[in-house]
């Protein structure tokens, strides 16, 4: 047998855009040798978001409802995945790089006795082996890596770097019985911390604050050019490290990773563990009043000139455009 | 309460990277090399449990020979014992032979808890801890920014997307850390003296039955700067800002189509 299964991530009854963009990607990559493509999906109650896999190019989903799988542990997936591993046997296994995913490959990996490969941006086919390029050295280099002949191949592939698209189909749902997984590690509550505010490491759109707004007062400036774009606050470490927001919106290499298709940063120099998190987004925006800011460097577009100056007029100009 | 502390020694995050003569590893003349940055948060952890429940913490590291310098600094913190698994070759990280090598160092030291980084920077990861976790049918918590430890159970607070999971796991267990988890302290001056006459125990790793490089699983087949970027439309807007934010945005709505 060979073949693709993706393990799929809900929130609520909604499948997570990452997952979404997982499946699109293995049909694509699949479509060569014409290798099946299959999709995991756990949880307690989550048929009905089975029906939407197919669309994507999944044409098995395979099914672990359990009253034991109602809250995530690593334990309890890890068992449903590789309950799906033995009947599909595929060839690669793939995980959206969300927390959920970043934190199940490596334990079902380890649990069927192969290595992983985490947070990839760019797959490619030779044969049966999937070459995948990562990061390392925080966006410093790119290495070219695979499994080294081991099978299944287990990669993780980082959120809003792939392309979720619709083919068109539907998938046959096969039930997965009898798991009792055992599971220590439980989650007893899921707090919400958000605020209902969007998350970095989700939003396609992020403005990002630094040392230069001058003060935690002007995150307000930050934040309306941020609903101006529909995007979400992001931040550098050294206003976290200042109280000036919490370290949520941190983006680097001790904060979130991201990918965004249109990063904005203001006040920000552009120190390389702030790179780190933030150069493979698609667009990058530098607004800095100091030209030799090294942000500059990997910006797309950017606008030298004092922020509180350039920000209210660009909100005003945005708003125009809707 | 006994506390094992895996740590990686990796390149200072400060380091420009050069790629190495291969072509398919980094350039390790003049790298300053340091305890990896989420492992400092799972040692002070560790210290912090020790110091209010007694009982020893043992850092572990699996790397060549300057990786002892990161295990001095460890005791010079105040972990109790190190141990450093002696192996020849750098590599980008196996993340599942080194933890098959740590699984093997660990399984017969006493240890109520296993703290790891939540990744390693450098190999960029964060496989490490969860396979070891599975290796030793231990259970985990990974992204851990928040640790109560109590009689035989752990509660531990992980960050997700948008949110904190809250959970509850019996011991022995195994986190992996965040950062917010806490503020690592310096060594002191008499614990960097202490350090000097604490031993490092010394395991080779063929006496953990893993012939290196002999069963990868993980193979880098190039390793490569990331291709410069064009230079980027950059706007004067000190005389007119009003007018260079209203290019910009005319430049990200009609060129970039971005917003
Ligand atoms: C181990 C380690 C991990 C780290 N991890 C991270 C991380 O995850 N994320 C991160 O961001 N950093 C991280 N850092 C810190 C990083 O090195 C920098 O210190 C930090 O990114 C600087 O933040 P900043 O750009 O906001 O501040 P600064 O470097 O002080 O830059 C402020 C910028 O604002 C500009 N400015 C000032 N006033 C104005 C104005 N009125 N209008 C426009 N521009 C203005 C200035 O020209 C300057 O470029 C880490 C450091 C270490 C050692
Ligand atoms: N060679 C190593 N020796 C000891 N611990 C390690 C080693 N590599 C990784 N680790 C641990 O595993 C964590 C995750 O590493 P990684 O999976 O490489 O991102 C690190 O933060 C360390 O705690």
């Amino acid at each position: 047998m060979a073949g693709i299964l993706v393990f799929v991530e809900r929130r609520d009854s909604e499948i997570r855009a990452a997952s979404l963009q997982a499946v699109s990607e293995a049909r694509r990559l699949a479509a060569g040798p014409g290798w099946p493509v299959a999709a995991v999906l756990a949880g307690d109650g989550v048929a009905g978001a089975a029906s939407s896999l197919g669309g994507y190019g999944a044409q098995k989903v395979y099914l672990a409802d359990d009253s034991n799988l109602k809250t995530y542990s690593a334990e309890g997936y890890a068992a449903a995945v590789v309950k799906a591993v033995e009947q599909a046997q595929p060839s690669a296994i793939f995980f959206a790089g969300t927390a959920m995913g970043r934190d199940l490959a490596p334990r079902v990996a380890a649990r069927i006795r192969v290595g992983a490969l985490a947070d990839v941006v760019e797959l490619t086919l030779e044969g049966e082996t999937l070459v995948a390029r990562r990061p390392v050295y925080s966006g410093k280099a790119l290495a070219t890596v695979d499994t080294a002949g081991k099978s299944p191949q287990v990669i993780s592939l980082r959120p809003n770097v792939f392309a979720a698209d619709e083919a068109g189909g539907s998938a046959e749902v096969v039930n997965l019985d009898g798991l009792s997984p055992t599971i220590r590690a439980v989650v007893k509550e899921l707090k919400d911390t958000g605020g209902g505010e969007l998350d970095v490491a989700e939003a396609d759109i992020i403005v990002s604050g630094g040392r230069g707004i001058k003060g935690p007062e002007n995150f307000a400036l930050i934040r309306e050019l941020a609903d101006a774009v529909g995007g979400a606050v992001g931040a550098s470490r050294a206003v976290v490290d200042a109280g000036w927001i919490e370290h949520k919106h941190q983006v680097g290499q001790t904060g979130k990773v991201v990918s965004p298709s249109l990063y904005i940063a203001a006040g920000i120099s552009g120190a390389i563990q702030h790179l780190a998190g933030m150069s493979s987004s698609k667009v990058i925006v530098a607004i800095n009043k100091d030209p030799d800011a090294p942000i500059f460097k990997v910006a797309d577009y950017g606008v030298v000139g004092d922020l509180f100056d350039v920000i209210p007029p660009m909100v005003e100009e945005i708003k125009k455009l809707s | 309460m006994n506390c094992i502390v895996c740590v990686a020694s990796v390149p200072d995050t400060a380091t420009v990277i050069k790629i190495g003569a291969d072509g398919t590893s980094i350039d390790e003349t003049s790298i300053k090399w340091i305890i990896s940055p989420y492992d400092e948060y799972a040692l002070e952890e560790a210290l912090q449990l020790t110091e209010a429940k007694g009982g020893e913490v043992t850092v572990v590291t699996f790397g060549p020979a300057h990786a002892e310098a990161t295990l001095r600094e460890c005791l010079a913190r105040g972990a109790h014992q190190a141990v450093h698994i002696v192996n020849g070759a750098t590599s980008l990280g196996d993340s599942f032979t080194i933890a098959k090598v740590l699984a093997a160092a660990i399984k017969d030291r006493p240890h109520d808890l296993i703290l790891c980084g939540f990744k390693g920077v450098g190999t960029d990861n964060g496989q490490v801890g969860q396979m070891l976790a599975e290796l030793l049918d231990r259970p985990h918590v990974a992204n851990v920014t928040q640790l109560e430890v109590g009689e035989g159970s752990l509660t531990a607070g992980r960050e997700v997307e948008g949110g904190q999971e809250v959970v509850e796991s019996p011991l022995p267990a195994l986190v992996t850390c965040q950062k917010g988890l806490n503020e690592p302290r310096y060594a002191a001056l008499k614990g960097i003296m202490a350090a000097k006459r604490k031993p490092v125990e010394k395991v080779e790793v063929a006496s953990l039955g893993v012939e290196e490089g002999a069963d990868p699983f993980y193979a880098v087949r190039a390793v490569a700067l990331p291709p410069a970027k064009e230079a980027g439309t950059i706007i004067q807007g000190e005389d007119d800002p009003a007018g260079a934010a209203a290019q910009l945005v005319k430049l990200l709505r009609e060129g970039a189509k971005a917003i």
